[in-house]
């Protein structure tokens, strides 16, 4: 049995939750997801900056804090900081290592995801790279292209581990192929063993997005689930069969329960029967779980099909520019006040001539989660926050919008208050285009560096 | 008849791809999910979200885990940084489907200990 911890769900989640990971009791393994859709542009926007830059920095300092543990426990860490420029984070991690007087430290760099530089000569050699969600081709948006990146999956992660890597650093890959591939690694599981991949790939959805599935985001008698102050990040105790069980460390907070559970295997998925990763489809519907002790519940009979000959490639892209501005009202009559003043700042909008895309209104307290579902606020209610926002290509556009809210304070309805946060700002728009790629048209490099 | 509102009978979690979101409706009791399975149909559920959905809603069943798993496309606003919307990656679309009411009959109704 291998034991694999989640200690970072995405970037910006709780700093605490690694260092707990490793100091709160055994582990074998501990993965870190730090890449979101978006992160990849913002990275390579860094690493155009500055070649030193285009990965998750945070990673280095957690690093300096708990490398010395992981080498004398022999805990290996496996995560996706590297960004748009891997190499770069393992020698900043190298340098740490150094710093801390620790020789010898292998640490394993996954490329060959990038293919922002190869896009022309793929459209040139007929990939299309449709958009999977509205079947555009790629070549419709070609020149606002900021990243582009093939999800790799767990294969060269174990490649990397088989080569001695104590860390291993990735670029784009899947969050699934994080947890798969140490079962990989440790249990020789061969490319045509669909089952125990899907087994191991379902192990990785559960635990992909950190306490989520330990009570977190839990929505099944949230109000009993203790002390979320001090959560337990999840724990897969992984069998060579293939089974599971998920836990946290003994002394946090939260719950694994099959409720806990069950939310998280419906987290964002399509159709149960195909979830399609680089190395198998994994059925859902074959899930079976069982509560086999306080926060323990075991997942079996998981099984899976062959892979597609496609990874999917997520490629970002400058769509325009919004801005969001707000101003809350007071009783009485909040929430007449709050549509008075949206109106007059449409009019105000409508008479500069000026056009948008979209302008969507909501008024918060009242509608704006739910929207044509939420009831009626009460005649009462004691506050509404107006809330408007506004997309255009035309950056001139958003601009003026952001000076038509702070107005309102003088020239609106009364008791306009909430404003201290000054004008709205104009933000660019970094939009999310996700496409499919023969396996044979990329190709994942494995280099080893030593402290 | 009963009329049930569905958070009685089920949690739920969604989240979001692109445009499209995704809820997850899991019974809270085994006996629980044929009732699901019966009243919350994908039209029913299109239905529902009028004037938030603007594309299709597809229905699977998970009767392994007492879970059905709907996917609403065009559901968020144009979806990820570009949708204007609060709640642009749909997390609260869960409760929003937690507000359907359905009605059983009083004999499910009290055998189910629903009334």
């Amino acid at each position: 049995m291998i034991r694999i911890a989640n200690g970072q769900g995405f970037w910006g989640d709780w700093r605490e939750a690694p260092i707990r990971q490793v100091e709160g009791g055994p582990i074998d393994y501990l993965t870190l997801d730090y890449l979101a859709e978006v992160t990849m542009s913002i990275m390579q926007k860094q690493k155009r900056r500055d070649p030193r830059l285009g990965y998750a920095k945070d990673f280095v300092p957690l690093m300096e804090r708990l490398l010395p543990q992981c080498v004398d426990r022999q805990i290996r860490v496996i995560s996706n900081a590297g960004g748009v420029n891997p190499s770069a984070c393992a020698e900043a991690v190298i340098d740490v290592a150094r710093k801390l007087d620790l020789r010898g430290v292998k640490i394993g760099i996954v490329a060959g995801d990038d293919i922002l530089d190869r896009l022309d000569a793929l459209i040139d050699a007929g990939h299309e790279l449709r958009d999977l969600d509205t079947g555009r081709p790629l070549s419709a948006i070609r020149e606002h292209v900021q990243s582009a990146n093939v999800y790799f999956g767990a294969a060269p992660i174990v490649e990397a581990l088989r080569q001695g890597a104590q860390i291993v650093i990735t670029g784009r890959c899947t969050d699934t192929g994080l947890t798969l591939a140490p079962m990989i690694f440790e249990f020789g599981w061969k490319d045509d063993e669909w089952d125990k991949l899907a087994a191991g790939t379902v192990a990785g959805h559960i635990v992909e997005c950190g306490a989520q599935c330990t009570g977190g985001n839990c929505q099944a008698d949230w109000q009993s689930i203790p002390d979320l102050a001090n959560i337990g990040f999840p724990i897969v105790e992984a069998e060579e069969d293939g089974s599971f069980i998920i836990t946290k460390h003994e002394g946090t907070g939260g719950r694994v329960s099959p409720a806990t559970i069950k939310e998280q295997l419906l987290y964002e998925i399509g159709d149960p029967r195909q979830y399609i990763t680089p190395e198998c489809i994994a059925d859902f519907t074959t899930i079976q779980l069982e509560e086999v002790g306080e926060n323990r519940v075991r997942v079996f009979g998981v099984k899976g099909r062959p892979a597609t000959p496609f990874y999917k490639v997520s490629i970002s892209y400058f769509a325009g520019y919004k801005a969001v501005g707000t101003m809350v009202y007071s009783w009485p009559d909040a929430y007449a006040k709050a549509r008075e003043a949206d109106r007059i700042v449409r009019q105000r909008l409508a008479d500069l001539g000026l056009e948008f895309d979209e302008i969507l209104t909501e008024f918060l307290a009242v509608n704006a989660c739910h929207g044509p579902l939420a009831p009626d606020p009460p005649s009462d209610i004691a506050e509404v926050q107006l809330r408007i926002g506004v997309r255009s290509t035309d950056w001139a556009a958003v601009d003026r919008f952001t000076r038509e809210i702070a107005p309102l304070i003088l020239t609106g309805p009364p008791t306009a208050t909430g404003f201290a946060g000054g004008r709205p700002r104009v933000e660019e728009i970094i939009a999310y285009w996700p496409a499919l790629l023969p396996k044979s048209e990329a190709e994942p490099s494995i280099e080893i560096v030593e402290s | 008849m009963v009329r049930v509102p569905l958070f009685k009978l089920a949690h739920a979690r969604s989240g979001d791809k692109g445009d499209t979101a995704n809820i997850g409706l899991i019974a809270y009791k085994p006996e629980y999910y044929p009732l699901l399975v019966e009243h919350v149909t994908a039209e029913r559920v299109k239905e529902h979200f009028r004037g938030i959905c603007h594309g299709d809603v597809e229905r699977y069943e998970l009767p392994n885990l007492g879970a059905l798993n709907f996917v609403l496309h065009h559901a968020l606003g144009g979806g990820g940084t570009i949708s204007l919307r609060t709640d642009a990656q749909g997390k609260t679309l869960s409760t929003a489907l937690l507000r359907m009411v359905i009605e059983i009959d009083e004999e499910t109704a009290r055998r189910l200990g629903l009334e």
